[in-house]
């Protein structure tokens, strides 16, 4: 029976280099997928972009690419990846522009474009999900983008047109592993139970070292060897599209029942109905089942007709938030770290500070904690922290100026000041129906 | 008994809504679960921020609960202002929940 074999070798923007370069040399991998493109990235991206219109694709694009075009050349080893952000076309040019200083010719990259959907939201009436009553249209010129998740469509047609880099702007996370799949086994678009369980896959796979033992460790309940050489997932699929998840041997971490339910559920709301581009998958009767050492078997995923409707992330120019920091320790540390807090509510009231939202905490007893506050005795140092939402970075700045005072001017002992301020670029969404969206292919060779 | 003596749990975070699973290391816990960790006691548990609609999803193969926190996460990870703003935490705080002793808790 045909196995394909695919390894997830990011799973943010910033993550870990040498995993990928780990699976790429000893996973026996066809596929790598980088899933790096977090919500607010894209805006982010597309900002710079602005200033700089070379830029706009992921700032490690180079570093990866660097990393595991040699071995991937040489196992051939496709590369799926949305680090393309803001800018796939220039993330396909640096690419080529990597290949060729390696040295490595004849390399297709394929460029996938269309997701860019912010002049069909500017022209529209789309409803935020998150503000019913609310349209896109509504935040008028601080919108910076609007992209569309794209389904496997696009990477099934440019694998099939035989590019060995897809680099894709935003696309749903798990289309990165579903793609090499419908591609390799031939899967029909309407299987739905497939699709589904392929869904399934790709969730697994999407977050990287999150199912070996990332985010997961809990000393004497749940241990875990080698976090520091953690290997990321690849996952062995057959044709049904039952797989198993495992990694690299002697890499760190672990693959068990424990973590794979973990990040099965990571991210979920209703189990039956986790709405993607190309299928509303069914994780419900998702079975997990141990197949050796570091390998668990995933099977039972489900699916049912997708909703024609792709959900589009709306990057706006929000607010600014300003923060102040402050440490305090030995006896006393809470009530003056208390005493801190009150000083600094009452100083941004007397200066005129304008904020639409402040926040205090103690680090140490409740920046973090919800719940029920534990019976615990008082810590030996905590740490303050004011934030405050303002609608100029001038007003923002303050903030943080007025904890900063507190060294000469609040309680005893006070030390280790911090401060900034940001502008906040947020997220919304809607859904546009697919039909409005037009994805597109363009190739280069090295 | 507290509920981390029965199970493991992970958050996760889309918009203003927090996803937190929880997750029997042993099956057979998995009734008790069921019958003590409801939607409203979580709701309870984090009476400081869940103010929306908690729900609850049950995964018996799997042995596991997927609560569904709306409008936990002061506006979500992009605007938030507070130190976690995905609310990664959360999953270690809902494991600090009493249980009632359990008839039969898992040989661990």
């Amino acid at each position: 029976m045909k196995t394909v074999r695919i390894g997830s070798g990011a799973g943010y923007s910033g993550d870990r280099i040498e995993p990928a370069i780990e699976l790429a040399e000893y996973g026996d991998i066809q596929y790598l997928g980088f899933e790096c493109l977090a919500e607010r990235t894209i805006a982010l991206a597309q900002q710079a972009r602005l200033s700089d219109p070379q830029s706009g694709y992921d700032p490690l694009l180079t570093a990866r690419m660097q990393a595991v075009l040699p071995a991937c050349v040489r196992n051939r080893i496709r590369i799926i990846t949305n680090m393309g952000a803001a800018n796939p076309l220039g993330a396909a040019a640096e690419t080529a522009r990597v290949a060729r200083q390696l040295g490595l010719a004849g390399l297709k990259i394929a460029a996938i474009t269309g997701d860019d959907v912010l002049e069909q939201i500017r022209a529209g009436d789309f409803t935020l999900l998150e503000r019913p009553g609310h349209t896109a249209a509504q935040l008028g010129n601080r919108i910076i983008s609007a992209n569309a998740y794209l389904g496997v469509a696009p990477i099934v047609q440019a694998l099939a047109e035989g590019a060995d880099i897809v680099i894709t702007g935003r696309v749903s996370d798990p289309a990165l592993f579903m793609a090499p799949l419908v591609h390799e086994f031939g899967w029909h678009m309407q299987d739905w139970n497939r699709l589904g369980q392929a869904t399934v896959v790709g969730h697994l796979l999407e977050c990287a070292g999150q199912i070996t033992g990332g985010y997961f460790a809990d000393p004497g309940y749940k241990d875990v060897t080698d976090l520091a050489r953690l290997g990321f997932p690849l996952a062995e699929v057959h044709t049904d599209g039952t797989a198993v998840i495992t990694k690299v041997p002697g890499s760190g971490g672990t693959v068990s029942r424990q973590s794979c339910t973990e990040q099965l559920l990571y991210e979920l709301h209703d189990p039956s109905r986790y709405y993607q581009p190309d299928v509303v998958a069914d994780f419900s009767s998702v079975r997990l089942d141990q197949d050796g050492a570091d390998r668990i078997k995933v099977s039972g995923g489900a699916g049912s007709p997708r909703t024609g409707s792709l959900k589009v992330s709306i990057g706006y120019r929000d607010s600014f938030v300003g923060e102040g920091q402050m440490s305090y320790a030995g006896a006393g540390a809470v009530a003056r770290g208390r005493l801190a807090l009150d000083i600094v509510r009452e100083r941004l009231r007397l200066t005129g500070v304008q904020t639409t939202e402040l926040r205090f905490d103690i680090i140490g007893i409740d920046s973090l904690h919800r719940g029920p506050p534990p019976d615990a005795p008082n810590p030996p140092e905590i740490r303050i922290r004011v934030t405050g939402r303002t609608d100029s970075m001038a007003e923002a700045v303050r903030i943080g100026n007025e904890v900063e005072t507190l060294y000469t001017n609040g309680p005893a002992g006070g030390g280790g000041a911090s401060k900034s301020a940001r502008l906040v670029v947020a997220v919304v969404s809607t859904l546009i129906p697919e039909t409005m969206v037009r994805p597109a292919i363009s190739f280069q060779v090295t | 008994m507290r509920l981390r003596e029965l199970a493991h749990a992970r958050t996760g975070d889309k918009g203003d809504i927090s996803n937190i699973s929880v997750i029997a290391y042993d099956p057979g816990d998995f009734a008790y679960l069921r019958e003590h960790v409801t939607a409203g006691r979580v709701q309870a548990h984090f009476a400081d921020i869940a103010r929306g609609l908690v729900e609850r999803y049950e995964m018996p193969v799997l042995g596991a609960l997927n609560f569904v926190l709306h409008g936990a996460l002061s506006g979500g990870v992009t605007r938030s202002l507070a130190l976690d703003a995905h609310g990664k935490s959360l999953s270690s705080c809902l494991l600090e929940m009493e249980l009632p002793d359990a008839q039969r808790v898992a040989d661990r």
